[in-house]
């Protein structure tokens, strides 16, 4: 049959474009450059899910990060004066706090990944696959379902607190309303 | 060398499409032959918008380029690539040179989707109607680059305009999406987001979804029809490019062959959302009528369509052959034009053959169908007026948002009504 695509190459490529995009981000001094740097992250995350057989939620990535959210940044980011910016002195120079965060973060991941409770690895071992046609009906009933859906109250309460700061937002920007 | 060959016809036996069937060859073939037919597609709507622009104008358009101005594409191209490219000195270089890639490769990436028929794709993706979605979505970064990197005035404020513009349409344009896709989970097989199974499902309810629970389909129909031409950056929505006020918008620094990218991707986006519009709501490769006039007569009829078309096309170049001026100044392109004339019959004749008939009926009425579109982009522009920015603004959000809100709504009660009524029942009598 077919060869498999997500072979551990595209994994690395992806992570390795990952990795790269993360770390131009916050190196560069041009808002620009780091906004684009950062969707080139996003759509390699987006790859990452579809190595994950979880097409849907690589499709609502690109729609909503690099599509989406990442556009209104870029036109943010327009706005301010590059020249001055990159003239700017950079306010956080918490170097050595930074690294420890991140360590310490990264510690916890190998952490969780080598831990055995009982015997067993505390990291699942396998991961929930859907066929590739039924990825989009299972999110759907595990939102919403009678039986099955466990995360309606979740979902429901995140969209109301995305419609506050919505509302937020307007009522701070606009004087008269 | 066998085992090849039989690699090659093991597709042709399939009902696959070359990706669904893993068939690397003909995936390759088909990705060529979608490109090769998008850049002659954008050839010839260079020359039709002209033209037609032209006639609607009282006008006659290019005329001395080859006969009725048929070469003038061909000559625009040559031009373009001949000119100087110009990267100001203050713009950001490689900015300045990744946007009209960017923009270029969202707008061709999502014909990897679109169904030209039922295996007549590059491939099908579970999530097909989403990745067009955002693949077309991506050009707007493109956009917003080029204006921002051109670090000149009126590009940035181009480059603004069209960023806003398309961000506030694309919610508009989703929310049509989506009431089209609850419409498909209500036949037998259920929802799908795959552009092939959203035809399908049409062909198993009986009628193309612009029908649907009139007035629906028809309104749903109509605010994609409305935010696609915004999407694209089109009259009467082409504030982006607005040449009155922005000489050209986000563009105007942009010259020769990368120029010409951008105009490649305009156009290559108009056919990508028209097929969308066409696969959502007309159809997609659907001839009219398959199921009140089905039969092997009617199949036999309609698919006689694609060859008697080209050789209507053959028979107006004939006849423009014969009224052409019997100056000896015109005789090569006399002759042109009947040679031109002579390839499309034989055109029409090959499609006639049985075995070309029956694979080319459904990649016909798609492309029919599109280009019905096409020519609607060309008609809005010799119609109407540029609208101004708040205008604009006011359509996107306070007219075409809430009316694809209260649709959406109404979709889902009225595609559950039987349902609905059993519970209210339920309730009602215990």
């Amino acid at each position: 049959m077919n060869p498999p695509v997500a072979t551990p190459f595209f994994f690395y490529l992806l992570a390795a474009t990952m990795i790269a995009g993360g770390v131009l981000v916050i190196t560069r001094k041009n808002a620009v450059h780091s906004a684009m740097a950062l969707i080139t992250a996003l759509l390699a995350q987006a790859g990452l899910y579809l190595m994950l057989y979880a097409p849907f939620v690589a499709g609502v990535q690109i729609i909503l990060y690099a599509g989406g959210i990442m556009v209104l940044f870029l036109f943010v980011i327009m706005l301010i004066s590059i020249e001055r910016a990159e003239k700017e002195r950079q306010f956080n120079k918490q170097w050595l706090v930074g690294i420890v965060a991140a360590g310490a973060l990264g510690g916890l991941f190998i952490a969780v990944y080598t831990t055995t409770t009982k015997g067993k690895i505390l990291f699942p071992e396998g991961r929930m696959t859907y066929g590739e046609t039924q990825n989009t009906q299972a999110i759907g009933s595990l939102l919403f379902d009678r039986g099955a859906g466990q995360y309606m109250f979740a979902f429901e309460i995140a969209s109301l607190l995305l419609l506050v700061a919505i509302i937020g937002a307007v009522v701070m920007a606009k004087k008269r309303i | 060398m066998h085992g090849f060959l039989q690699y090659i016809q093991s597709y042709l036996d399939s009902d696959k499409t070359p990706g669904g069937a893993g068939n690397i060859f003909w995936a390759t073939v088909y990705i060529l032959l979608v490109f090769a037919g998008l850049s002659v597609a954008v050839i010839a709507m260079n020359w039709l918008e002209r033209k037609i622009l032209a006639h609607m104008q009282v006008r006659l358009g290019p005329m001395r380029v080859g006969p009725h101005g048929l070469l003038q594409p061909i000559a625009d191209a040559i031009k373009l690539l001949l000119k100087e490219d110009i990267i100001p000195a203050e713009a950001d270089a490689l900015v300045f040179w990744i946007a009209p890639f960017i923009v270029v490769l969202a707008a061709f990436t999502v014909f990897v989707v679109v169904p030209f028929g039922p295996t007549h794709a590059i491939t099908d993706m579970n999530i097909g109607i989403l990745f067009m979605l955002g693949v077309s979505s991506l050009s707007v970064l493109g956009i917003v680059t080029a204006g921002w990197a051109s670090n000149s005035h009126y590009p940035l404020i181009g480059a603004l305009r069209s960023s806003a513009q398309m961000v506030s349409y694309e919610v508009a344009m989703g929310l049509a999406v989506v009431s089209v896709i609850l419409m498909t989970s209500l036949g037998p097989e259920g929802g799908t987001l795959s552009m092939i199974g959203i035809v399908q499902a049409q062909l198993a309810q009986g009628e193309w979804f612009i029908f649907k629970f009139f007035p629906l389909g028809l309104v749903g129909f109509f605010i994609f029809a409305i935010a696609m031409v915004a999407e694209t950056n089109r009259a009467p929505f082409d504030l982006p490019e607005a040449e009155s006020e922005l000489t050209a918008g986000f563009h105007t620094e942009y010259s020769g062959f990368r120029w010409s990218l951008f105009f490649l991707a305009e156009y290559s986006a108009m056919i990508a959302v028209s097929s969308i519009a066409v696969t959502l709501w007309l159809g997609g490769w659907l001839r009219p009528f398959p199921n009140a006039l089905a039969g092997p007569t009617w199949d036999l009829v309609f698919s006689l369509f694609p060859g008697i078309t080209f050789l209507l096309l053959a028979v107006m170049c004939f006849y423009n052959t014969a009224r052409m001026p019997k100056h000896p100044l015109f005789r090569v392109q006399t002759i042109g034009l009947a040679g031109f004339g002579v390839v499309l019959g034989l055109i029409g004749l090959i499609l006639f053959i049985p075995a070309v008939r029956v694979r080319v009926t459904d990649i016909y009425w798609f492309a029919a169908k599109v280009g019905a579109f096409m020519y609607l982009y060309i008609w809005y522009r010799g119609t109407f007026p540029r609208y101004r920015f708040d205008q604009l603004m006011k359509v996107g959000w306070k007219v075409l948002l809430p009316t694809g809100l209260v649709l959406l709504i109404l979709t889902a009660l009225v595609g559950m009504r039987t349902e609905l009524w059993a519970e209210l029942q339920g309730v009602w009598r215990p």
